[in-house]
């Protein structure tokens, strides 16, 4: 069980992205580590036991720190077009620049931003969301941890992204880093 | 530039991305993109805002919290395991 220890800054991480706030975020690591000590015979050697400890972490969080919350509300989810933040950068002309892709990011993002993106989605667009772009798991495996069929992963990440994109780009503007809604996004081909 | 090619190869961006397509269109799409710079850099840009999420939301454990997880376990790791299970905070069920 000395194994999972690597991965006590990541699981917190997570639990600080699902709970958002580092008080449940600690007694969650805590109760993850503690169960997954617990169960310890059930875990498969060879199986993956980074996914198998986020499944508990997933699970801990939903049975006991969900209630808590407000009930996610989808109509609270903005709607944009895909690669909305790509489009709206559009005027950037980032190569013309002679800068990466990263580099403008970079710069266009402060963590605390990515944070309270992160943080406005939805819970259950905020956790796939997690799970897929942060953590890396695959759609099999969020959908096992969420007990939910893979196209639900799909979809709520399709709309988690676009909406996580929305605010990024709302923050960006209110920086005025980049060009003013008016301007047609899609003008730029 | 084919832009029907340019459409299939942007619906299935996320999924190319995630790594969860099948050989045959993975394989296609990445012809795509060889030969397409202007869906090449779409596909550059998700693929770096998503390594700057992932930078930008990392986090290091407490060390007081790590020292009391730790602790925690230590304290079951006396005990019978088996009789620990009985009583944990968890199995009082779900509300």
């Amino acid at each position: 069980m000395e194994a999972a220890s690597p991965f006590m800054d990541a699981l917190y991480s997570a639990a600080m992205r699902m709970t958002r706030n580092r008080a449940d975020a600690e007694d969650l690591v805590q109760e993850t580590y503690l169960r997954a000590y617990r169960g310890y015979d059930r875990f498969e050697e060879g199986t993956n036991l980074r996914a198998w400890l986020y499944r508990i972490l997933t699970n801990t969080f939903i049975n006991s720190y969900r209630a808590k919350q407000r009930r996610p509300d989808e109509s609270d989810l903005s709607d944009v077009e895909d690669l909305y933040l790509y489009r709206r950068l559009g005027g950037m002309e980032t190569a013309e620049l002679g800068r990466s892709a990263e580099d403008t990011l970079l710069d266009l993002v402060t963590d605390s931003e990515v944070k309270s993106a992160l943080d406005a989605l939805p819970e259950q667009f905020r956790v796939a969301v997690l799970l897929a772009d942060v953590e890396g798991f695959s759609y099999k495996e969020i959908a096992e941890m969420l007990d939910i069929p893979i196209g639900t992963v799909m979809s709520r990440l399709h709309r988690g992204r676009k909406a996580l994109q929305k605010t990024l780009a709302d923050y960006a503007l209110d920086r005025g880093l980049v060009p003013v809604p008016n301007a047609d996004p899609t003008s730029t081909s | 530039m084919d832009e029907e090619n340019c459409d299939e190869a942007l619906t299935e961006l996320y999924r190319f991305l995630d790594d969860e397509l099948d050989e045959a269109t993975r394989v296609q799409i990445q012809v795509h993109l060889d030969g397409c710079s202007t869906c090449l850099e779409a596909f550059d840009f998700e693929v770096e805002l998503r390594r700057v999420i992932r930078s930008r939301c990392q986090e290091r454990v407490p060390d007081e919290l790590r020292a009391r997880v730790l602790e925690a376990i230590e304290e079951i790791g006396l005990t019978d395991p088996g009789s620990l299970d009985a009583g944990a905070p968890d199995s009082t069920g779900p509300a």
